[in-house]
């Protein structure tokens, strides 16, 4: 395709030049004489050519239009992603839940169901496939699949608001195995220990918003966060480091302005212990 | 006993002071309003833009908050669509329709005047929103639900849905007035196909905006009374769907961008024959091919929404369409080419313009033709390469052409040159400017960076594309401001244009510059495609008895017939008046009202634009209407 | 070509033989009408696409929820009196272009009458019987159904306006056999809004029969 663009500019520019040099040795007469060559020109390099050019792209596009739905007939393995202002959720068959994180099998094919919990979001992982829309009312899915191990960086594609820049999402793709426990791990309970960190969390509007399998927090408004420190980012745009996470607990709207998260209410050394608790969910 | 110009004078003059100023429905003086004013929402616009551009320059950069960076880029595409793009268009059209076709005024002066008033007083409406700090912050086209009251809650959309709607009354009636000028006003003897070029860009436009439109203002109408009312038109929850709004959206905002290109194109088809030196090549083909993307403008919108999961059947048929809506581009294309190889062209301003035009079209259009190819569209839709794309096609389509038509008609509306110099400094500032700005956003869409984003992460590559397009656009600014300036310089220091600086072959180049009143003495009878090539008698006035039509009875423009332009009635045109202005301005109290949901006041407003529609029909003299 | 900037007060000129008024496709004023009503039909147009769409978005109950199938009773009898409106219009318009002021006034007379009369029943009878039962905010029906309905509606008003406008300038003497074109483009509009009630009609309480 882009040879074809870079030959028609080809065409265009040469067409440009010749008109410029000729324009240049003569003089500034009125020339109303008709061209023989004028009218086939255009019905030629105007009509003819775009149309076999345009028809053999549109094949081939439909052609590779086609590819792409047959392999994701194949998909075995299916997995929720629902888009949220601004993060995504990640369900899993065996009940494992997380954020802004998918992990899968390398070199199988994937299906993720998009669907969105309030405006538009558009799932776009650029290196693995195309993008598609998560759409109030409607059920949209997609394919995925990674032939070499590693992380893949995704965006929100479609304008959702005020972190729209920061909808980030990571696709991990490791081997089976590896895959294999970390699905299992991800949809155990945490382990409740008693701390003080947890009790604040427990106590304060921490548990309000969000779950934590196993404990009585079970918010809905925000990510999960049974094994957030297993996760690689925070709010998929820092490292998760215990000073990521305490940055962000102790003031969300600095790193992602205008997110639904308030800025904290609890002191520093309250914020200090449940930075310690989130850090034990692994 | 008076000259026919005298009298004419007597009769088309239009007073000084406020009533003129206010009344006046002189197509002339209406043209250079929508240019100023348009130019003027230009200037907001690309300060608009300059301002995102240095937020993007650098990685996690502060200048702006991610609120004002959505308002910017919004109303950034709407000014820029709306308020200028559109306006400055209808505004050469207006200028030069009457002019070319040989005709008095627009069929319906006072509508006219109406249109400006309103575009004036809707643009005004919209930026008042940046006053109240609430101005339109969800894109140029407002995806619901983001757009609902739920997820906007604030004045944002309903200055955006009620400014659309106000704007469009403006448009519509623009149009209707365009498609029944072009039908009716031509001078004896313009048949179909001596109809300039331009003429049927224009009239293009016009069509299209007749059967768009309507998809706009109900979409906007829906989404008032869904805001505002608790409809559920667009509510998933409630039956409705968000999707609904795209289909309408973008069975306007498709046709759109050709309603942009079209009247663009027809400026370069207009000043491609003058300095090459030649006539047109392929007359028959660019008006077919200028129809014909009208019309199959109007089958490919879904090309907007390849990413929302609709059934393969229907974008397979719509990527077909869209692959197809190349082809009259390509006609047009190629047909500039062949006349300037064919001819011999002047290395002028404007022919630089054109040559910009022509390079950075295609393009954009190649690009274009890219998305048509479902995979490849849903890989790089929302991302920045559709940015790249739709600035190559607007920008490369619609305003090259348009600075190519202020160095080639500026003498016509002023009287006076432009420098060449100046012309030639801009030329070389915007051109290379606008690469540098616009050509690594299609590196960074295909890397992976979403459109609308008001920042982005280190290290991820993007940094040295994004500052490389903020400082295109910069030098794309100080362009624009050669070119500003050099407007105004030729006011008071170019030198006398003349009737007909450059050799021209349509009616306009056959009056004085500025062109009266009443633009030619005598309307003339026309027989030729190229009339003032072929008739040297035009320049100065045809007499009576070679076919022309003094009029000088009374403020009369001929009605001719629709196919061969033969003619058929004196109209009686009305004079100044102020009526549209105080209707525009009982509506603008209107559309305040709703939006801050004062219905009595509303209501009010709604029985004063009654009575100005009655004030303004009023019969007074001889008018059209009886 | 020196002559147009001399005196000419005994030249012949050619626009001496034309008419000054005209009315049908030689007056400006008629395209333009025939201009709006293609957008205003177009808009209708949208409307109703956008029903239909809805509709077979929703699946396959509709209307959905509890709302009855519409009945049809009265919608027929307000499809009789608005669609024979347009007979005594017509009259009216033939009258005047035979330059028969009285026929005129008295076939506006009708037309308005009966306009008047179908939205007495739309807005005294059919819409609060509706409401009772369902509003706009009820679901995307009572939306659709309203709206469609009342963009109809405020057709018919500014059609009523412009009848009546038409009706005071037949009493100041305005009209005659060359000069009727405000009466022609009434007429058109009035015949427009009624074919739009046919479609309206159809969809909003035909079509759930189907
Ligand atoms: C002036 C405005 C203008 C013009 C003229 C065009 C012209 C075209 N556009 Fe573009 N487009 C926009 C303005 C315009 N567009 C805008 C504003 C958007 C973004 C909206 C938004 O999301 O905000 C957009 C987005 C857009 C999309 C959606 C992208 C996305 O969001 O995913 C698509 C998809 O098909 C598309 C296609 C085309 C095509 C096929 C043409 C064709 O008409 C181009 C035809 C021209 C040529 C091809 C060049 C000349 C031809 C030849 C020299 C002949 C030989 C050529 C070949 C054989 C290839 N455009
Ligand atoms: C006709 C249409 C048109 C035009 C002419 C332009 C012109 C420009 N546009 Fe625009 N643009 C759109 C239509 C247009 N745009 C649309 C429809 C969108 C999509 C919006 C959306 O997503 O909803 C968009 C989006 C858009 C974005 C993407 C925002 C995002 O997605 O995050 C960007 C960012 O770079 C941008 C930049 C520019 C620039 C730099 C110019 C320049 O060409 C501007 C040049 C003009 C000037 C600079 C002003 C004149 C000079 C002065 C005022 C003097 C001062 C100058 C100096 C001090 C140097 N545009
Ligand atoms: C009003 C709801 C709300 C409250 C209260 C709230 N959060 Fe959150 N939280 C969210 C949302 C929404 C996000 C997702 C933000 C984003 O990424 O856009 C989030 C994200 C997070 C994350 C990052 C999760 C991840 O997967 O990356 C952590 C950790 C977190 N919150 C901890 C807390 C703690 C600790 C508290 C209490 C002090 C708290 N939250 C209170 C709504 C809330
Ligand atoms: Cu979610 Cu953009
Ligand atoms: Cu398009």
């Amino acid at each position: 395709m882009l040879w074809i663009s870079t030959g028609v500019f080809v065409v265009v520019v040469a067409m440009l030049v010749r008109a410029v040099l000729r324009g240049r040795r003569t003089n500034d007469d009125l020339d109303k004489r008709t061209i023989g060559w004028g009218e086939p020109f255009i019905a030629i390099a105007g009509v003819l050519v775009p149309v076999l050019i345009l028809g053999g792209v549109y094949l081939f596009s439909l052609g590779q239009m086609n590819a792409l739905s047959t392999v994701g007939a194949e998909a075995k393995m299916k997995i929720d992603v629902i888009g949220h202002d601004w993060w995504w959720e990640v369900r899993y068959p065996n009940g494992a839940i997380t954020a802004n994180e998918i992990h899968i099998p390398v070199g199988e094919v994937v299906r993720l169901n998009l669907t969105t919990a309030d405006v538009i979001h558009s799932f776009w992982v650029p290196e693995l496939q195309v993008k598609q829309d998560q759409i109030p009312g409607h059920d949209n899915s997609l394919w995925i699949s990674a032939d070499e191990p590693g992380r893949y960086r995704g965006q929100c594609a479609e304008f959702c608001g005020l972190q729209h820049a920061n909808m980030v999402v990571t696709v991990v793709a490791e081997d089976r195995d590896a895959y294999d426990t970390w699905v299992a791990a991800e949809a155990r309970p945490a382990s409740t220990v008693a701390s003080d960190g947890a009790d604040i969390f427990m106590s304060s509007s921490c548990a309000g918003c969000h779950a934590i399998r196993g404990t009585e927090a079970t918010g809905q408004l925000g990510p999960d966060l049974t094994h957030v420190a297993s996760r690689t980012t925070i709010a998929g745009v820092l490292d998760n480091t215990p000073t990521n996470l305490a940055r962000f607990v102790a003031d969300p709207q600095t790193v992602k302005p205008g997110v639904t998260m308030p800025p904290t209410e609890l002191s520093p050394e309250e914020v200090d212990a449940v930075v310690q608790y989130l850090e034990s969910l692994r | 006993m008076a000259t026919i110009a005298q009298r004419l004078d007597a009769i088309w003059g239009e007073k000084p002071g406020l009533l003129s100023f206010i009344g006046t429905v002189d197509h002339k003086r209406i043209g250079m309003r929508y240019f100023y004013t348009g130019m003027l929402f230009f200037v907001f616009g690309g300060i608009e833009a300059l301002i995102m551009r240095t937020q993007l320059a650098e990685a996690r950069l502060h200048l702006v908050d991610p609120e004002t960076y959505n308002q910017l880029f919004s109303m950034h595409g709407i000014t820029m669509m709306f308020l200028f793009a559109m306006p400055v268009l209808s505004g050469f059209g207006n200028y030069f329709v009457p002019l070319m076709i040989g005709a008095r005024d627009m069929a319906f002066p006072r509508l006219n005047a109406f249109g400006y008033w309103v575009f004036l007083a809707g643009g005004l409406f919209m930026y008042s929103a940046f006053l109240v700090g609430h101005a339109p912050d969800d894109g140029w086209f407002n995806y619901l639900p983001l757009g609902d009251s739920t997820f906007s809650p604030g004045l944002n959309i309903d200055y955006y849905a009620l400014g659309l709607i106000f704007l469009g009354i403006s448009t519509t009636g623009g149009a209707i007035n365009f498609i029944v000028t072009i039908f009716k006003g031509r001078a004896p003897g313009m048949t179909l196909n001596r109809i300039p070029i331009f003429v049927w860009g224009e009239l293009a436009m016009a069509f299209q905006i007749v059967f768009a439109l309507p998809m706009l203002t109900l979409a906007c109408v829906m989404l008032v009374l869904q805001r505002k009312f608790g409809f559920h038109f667009f509510d998933a929850a409630a039956g409705g769907d968000p999707l609904l709004w795209q289909h309408l959206f973008w069975i306007f905002g498709h046709p759109e961008v050709y309603i942009v290109v079209l009247p663009a194109f027809g400026i370069a088809s207009a000043i491609i024959p003058t300095h090459s030196r030649r006539p047109m090549i392929g007359y028959t083909f660019i008006v077919l091919a200028e129809l014909g993307t009208a019309l199959i403008g109007f089958g490919v919108w879904v090309h907007h929404m390849f990413a929302t999961g609709l059934p393969q059947m229907t974008m397979a048929f719509i990527s077909a369409a869209s692959f197809m809506v190349a082809i009259p581009s390509g006609v047009q294309v190629f047909a500039w080419l062949a006349t300037m190889v064919a001819g011999k062209i002047r290395l002028n301003t404007p022919m630089l313009y054109i040559i910009g035009f022509i390079t950075t079209f295609v393009i954009g259009g190649v690009t274009g033709v890219m998305f048509s190819s479902i995979p490849f569209d849903q890989q790089t839709h929302d991302s920045m390469f559709v940015v790249a794309h739709l600035h190559y096609v607007l920008f490369g389509g619609a305003v090259f052409p348009m600075l190519a038509a202020i160095h080639h008609w500026g003498p016509k509306m002023t009287g006076r040159m432009l420098s060449e110099r100046l012309g030639k400094i801009s030329f070389w500032l915007v051109f290379v400017g606008f690469n540098l700005n616009m050509f690594p956003l299609h590196i960074l869409g295909i890397l992976g960076q979403p459109r609308r984003t008001y920042t982005y992460e280190r290290g991820l590559g993007w940094d040295i594309h994004n500052l490389i397009s903020t400082v295109g656009a910069f030098m794309l600014g100080v362009g624009v401001l050669v070119v500003i300036w050099n407007w105004y310089r030729s006011k008071s220091r170019g030198a006398e244009a003349g009737p007909d600086p450059w050799g021209g072959e349509t009616l306009e180049w056959a009056t004085s510059s500025p062109p009266p009143h009443y633009n030619f003495v005598t309307v003339p009878t026309v027989r030729s495609k190229e009339p003032v090539w072929d008739q040297p008698d035009l320049r100065d006035g045809q007499a009576p008895e070679d076919g022309g039509y003094a009029l000088d009875s009374g403020h009369t423009t001929l009605s001719t017939s629709l196919l061969d332009a033969q003619p058929q009635a004196v109209v009686h045109m009305p004079h100044e008046t102020p009526w549209p202005f105080y209707l525009t301005v009982c509506l603008s109290v209107l559309f305040f009202g709703l939006l801050v949901d004062a219905y009595a006041v509303a209501a009010a407003a709604a029985i004063a634009s009654a009575a100005s529609i009655m004030g303004w029909f009023w019969p007074r003299g001889e008018t059209q209407e009886t | 070509m020196s002559d147009t900037t001399a005196t000419l007060e005994n030249l012949r000129f050619p626009e001496q033989e034309l008419p000054e008024h005209v009315a049908g496709t030689r007056a400006f004023g008629w395209w333009g009408m025939v201009w709006l009503i293609a957008t205003e039909a177009t808009l209708f147009a949208a409307l109703i696409a956008s029903y239909f769409y809805l509709r077979f978005q929703y699946g396959t109950v509709w209307p959905p929820g509890d709302i009855a199938i519409p009945t049809l009773q009265l919608p027929i009898v307000m499809s009789v009196i608005l669609l024979s409106s347009s007979i005594p219009v017509h009259f009216a318009e033939s009258a005047i272009k035979k330059g028969k002021v009285g026929g005129l006034k008295l076939g506006l007379a009708i037309g308005f009458i009966l306009g008047v009369a179908f939205l007495a029943i739309t807005f005294g009878i059919e819409w609060p019987e509706k409401l009772g039962e369902f509003t706009p905010r009820t679901n995307v029906y009572g939306s659709l159904f309203y709206t469609i309905l009342g963009f109809h509606a405020a057709h018919v008003i500014v059609g009523l306006a412009m009848n009546l406008w038409a009706q005071v300038r037949a009493w100041k003497g305005a009209f005659d056999r060359d000069r009727h074109l405000t009466i022609q483009n009434f007429t058109m509009y009035w015949h427009f809004v009624d074919v739009v009630w046919v479609f309206v009609f159809s969809t909003i309480y035909l079509s759930p029969h189907l």
